[in-house]
């Protein structure tokens, strides 16, 4: 007998699947791996350097970090290596992001003096604490009094500082810079890895747990983390009982025959509609027809103003919910065929009604798959934007949907989204570059959401199947 | 073939009575008007070979073939008397009082104590110590108590199959029936698990009365008091076990139990 060889021997089928696994593994790791670098390495403290630069390009010495390189095509034909400096200072030395010609550039040295503060608006401001020309001890000396000065400032409320500090730019120009307007400060040249580490880790944290600034370019995403964890629960506090009562209705109830199975082939393409599709429903239906309805039943007094008329956290969550309805009623409905009949024959043979065996034994047993079912909804629901867009998210929400105030939650209120955040800070961001490694950072922070959120039902879903677990089985 | 001389039991000692049942699975027939008594406080076992209705002769006394799309029945069965076809009758009454017991084992997922709890559980019965003693009963009842005293509140899937099918009568015998049916009840079984199964039927038959169908018919031979033989949807004979294992009347019967066709 001869072993079976080339295309019989399955080695081909073999090498073909493990290829494919490895490409998905390799794509994943790529996406969180470029997601990560760029959108947190933008909290590590860069680097400050003094530039100066040829005279011919009537440039001015900048203080700046450098961003990353790229080649350029020139008219001529030719090609040219340039840099991407970040420059800060938005208020007085526009552009903050400049391409600077690398045979341009003269010199660069790290000035332990350099400061990068975040600020309230005009995002940050670069610049030194001492004039660049000064004898060195005498530097030494002013960058460190007027360090201790901010500091000092900086543990104070922003509105008890009343002092200034002055700003040298690498020209020698100086400029007062009110120490009210400061968010944080920081001298990169100056710093250990401790130093470096702990700051990092500090902006990472202000990131997660702030609010935007300055038309989302600056400051945290937390409201739009919030907006979209409220939501996709409130989503999923709807679609569950729902999608379960239709797939018992489905599986259990209805007659079979080829009417269920039409209603049951139409559920599944429900699946399959494009999701801006159910945003539109969602407008016409929610919030014109229901809500406009609300309003005038119960809101009258309000009108014209619209208190549920208007897109909000309730029609965007129904919205998704019914987006979402057919992955959790198909999961669901598989659960339940896959219950041996012989446990069904057991309890009804005990003299249980058919309601009881389902209450008893059979919706028990769908748990796991009913768990499966919201783990897909959420993984769904939780990264759509386009139908969010019409029916409650917004680029910015002055209030959380969730506060202090009677009745605590608003689902009325327009709220932010983390999907939609992305899309903001990527096309209607009015400074691209200074957005971009927020652009990253958020996506990462939506895909470890959804992870965090789906390992949850994973988790419960493994303790559920662990309970009556056959151990030989 | 219905000239054949049937058993009749006096109705006192009757707890069963069939006749004329016939059944048909979307116009199929499965069994051909059947008459039978089956005697209160015995053994009757149905034999025959695979296909021949004795399954779906005992699925006919608790109902459960109406759970099958397409199923037509025709004739009478009356339990102590009482017609249990009519399209009045309380299904879920009537199989509180014929309780049944499957080929392979079915416990619940759920703990040891919780599966035989099931039954009492849904007639209302909450009391903890009413629940506790009721289900030592059963589990005595079914010699399985020794077994699984110090486990009960274990997942039944960690009982080995003898010790599962053993459950499923204690289940089955909680809510105390009047009748057991049982289906195939060792088929499924090693050979000693198979013999305490068979033991546990002679125990029972004191209290209840017992319908088991097999297709075993050492097994037949060696539990029952009264033997039925169904071939081809007909009952062929139905007698005392040790005369139809003896001196069968029928020809068919006769190569059956001699191992010509089955």
């Amino acid at each position: 007998m001869k072993t079976p060889s080339g295309w019989r021997s399955g080695d081909g089928a073999l090498w073909l699947s493990t290829g494919a696994v490895t490409l998905t593994l390799l794509l994943t790791v790529t996406l969180l791996v470029l997601l990560g670098r760029v959108g947190f390495g933008h909290f590590w403290p860069e680097p400050l350097a003094t530039f100066t630069f040829d005279p011919a390009t009537e440039q001015t010495p900048l203080v700046a970090a450098r961003r990353e390189h790229g080649t350029f095509a020139l008219a001529d034909g030719g090609k040219e290596a340039r840099t991407l400096l970040r420059t800060g200072n938005r208020d007085t030395a526009a552009p903050d992001f400049r391409w600077i010609a690398n045979a341009s550039l003269r010199s660069a040295h790290f000035d332990p003096a350099a400061i990068e503060i975040e600020r309230r608006s005009w995002g940050p401001a670069l610049g030194l604490l001492a004039p660049p020309e000064a004898p060195a001890a005498n530097r030494a000396s002013l960058a460190a009094r007027q360090w201790a000065r901010l500091e000092e400032a900086l543990a104070l409320p922003s509105q008890a500082r009343t002092v200034s500090l002055t700003l040298y730019g690498a020209d020698g120009s100086a400029r007062p810079l009110p120490l009210a307007e400061v968010v944080r400060a920081w001298r990169p040249n100056a710093m250990d890895l401790g130093e470096k580490l702990s700051l990092y880790f500090s902006r990472i944290g202000a990131f997660i747990s702030e609010p935007p600034r300055e038309a989302n370019t600056e400051g945290g995403i937390f409201p739009a983390l919030f907006g979209t964890v409220l939501m996709v629960m409130l989503m999923t506090v709807v679609v569950t009982p729902i999608g379960v009562v239709a797939a018992l209705y489905l599986h259990e109830y209805a007659p079979q025959g080829p009417l269920t199975q039409t209603l049951r082939i139409a559920v599944n393409n429900l699946a399959g509609v494009p999701s801006i599709v159910y945003g539109v429903f969602g407008l016409g239906f929610f919030v014109y027809l229901v809500g406009g309805s609300l309003d005038s039943a119960f809101f009258a007094d309000a009108l014209p103003a619209p208190t549920f008329g208007t897109p909000g956290l309730l029609w965007a969550s129904l919205t998704l919910a019914l987006l979402t309805l057919p992955v959790m009623i198909v999961a669901t409905e598989e659960g339940l065929s896959r219950i041996p009949r012989q446990l069904r024959e057991a309890s009804l043979a005990l003299g249980a009604t058919h309601f009881e065996t389902l209450r008893y034994v059979i919706l028990p047993q769908a748990l796991p798959a009913v768990l499966t079912g919201v783990i897909l909804a959420v993984a769904r629901g939780a990264g759509e934007v386009a139908p969010l867009m019409l029916v409650g998210v917004v680029k910015l929400a002055p209030e959380l949907p969730l506060d202090g105030t009677f009745p605590f939650l608003h689902l009325d209120r327009q709220f932010m989204h983390l999907g939609f955040h992305i899309y903001d800070l990527a096309f209607q961001s009015p400074n691209v570059e200074a957005a971009r490694p927020l652009v990253y950072a958020s996506a990462l922070l939506l895909v470890l959401m959804i992870v965090l959120l789906n390992l949850g039902a994973v988790l419960l879903r493994a303790y559920l199947r662990g309970r009556h677990r056959d151990p030989l089985g | 073939m219905n000239d054949m001389p049937t058993l009749a039991f006096d109705p006192a000692d009757s707890c069963l009575n069939v006749e004329q049942l016939s059944v048909s699975y979307d116009g199929k027939a499965a069994l051909r008007e059947v008459s039978l008594t089956v005697p209160r406080h015995r053994v009757t076992a149905f034999i025959g070979p695979s296909g021949c209705g004795k399954s779906t002769l005992l699925r006919s006394f608790n109902r459960m073939n109406d759970l099958i799309r397409g199923v037509e029945v025709t004739g009478q069965i009356r339990l102590f008397g009482e017609d249990i076809l009519a399209p009045e009758v309380d299904v879920t009454a009537l199989r509180r009082r014929i309780g049944m017991v499957f080929q392979q084992p079915n416990p619940f997922p759920m703990s040891v104590f919780d599966n035989v709890a099931y039954g009492l559980r849904l007639q209302g019965l909450s009391d903890q110590r009413a629940l506790e003693r009721e289900v030592e009963w059963a589990l005595r009842s079914a010699a399985l108590w020794d077994e699984v005293k110090d486990r009960l509140e274990a997942s039944a899937l960690t009982l080995s199959g003898g010790q599962q099918q053993r459950l499923v009568i204690a289940r089955a015998i909680a809510i105390r029936p009047e009748v057991l049916l049982l289906d195939e009840p060792a088929s499924a079984l090693d050979p000693i698990s198979t013999l305490k199964i068979e033991e546990l039927i002679g125990q029972l038959a004191e209290a209840y009365s017992i319908i088991v169908v097999t297709h075993n018919m050492q097994q037949a031979a060696r539990v029952s008091d009264y033997t039925a033989f169904l071939y081809l949807g007909e009952l062929v004979e139905f007698s005392a076990t040790d005369d139809l294992f003896t001196r069968p009347q029928a020809r068919q019967t006769e190569d059956y139990i001699t191992g010509r066709y089955g």
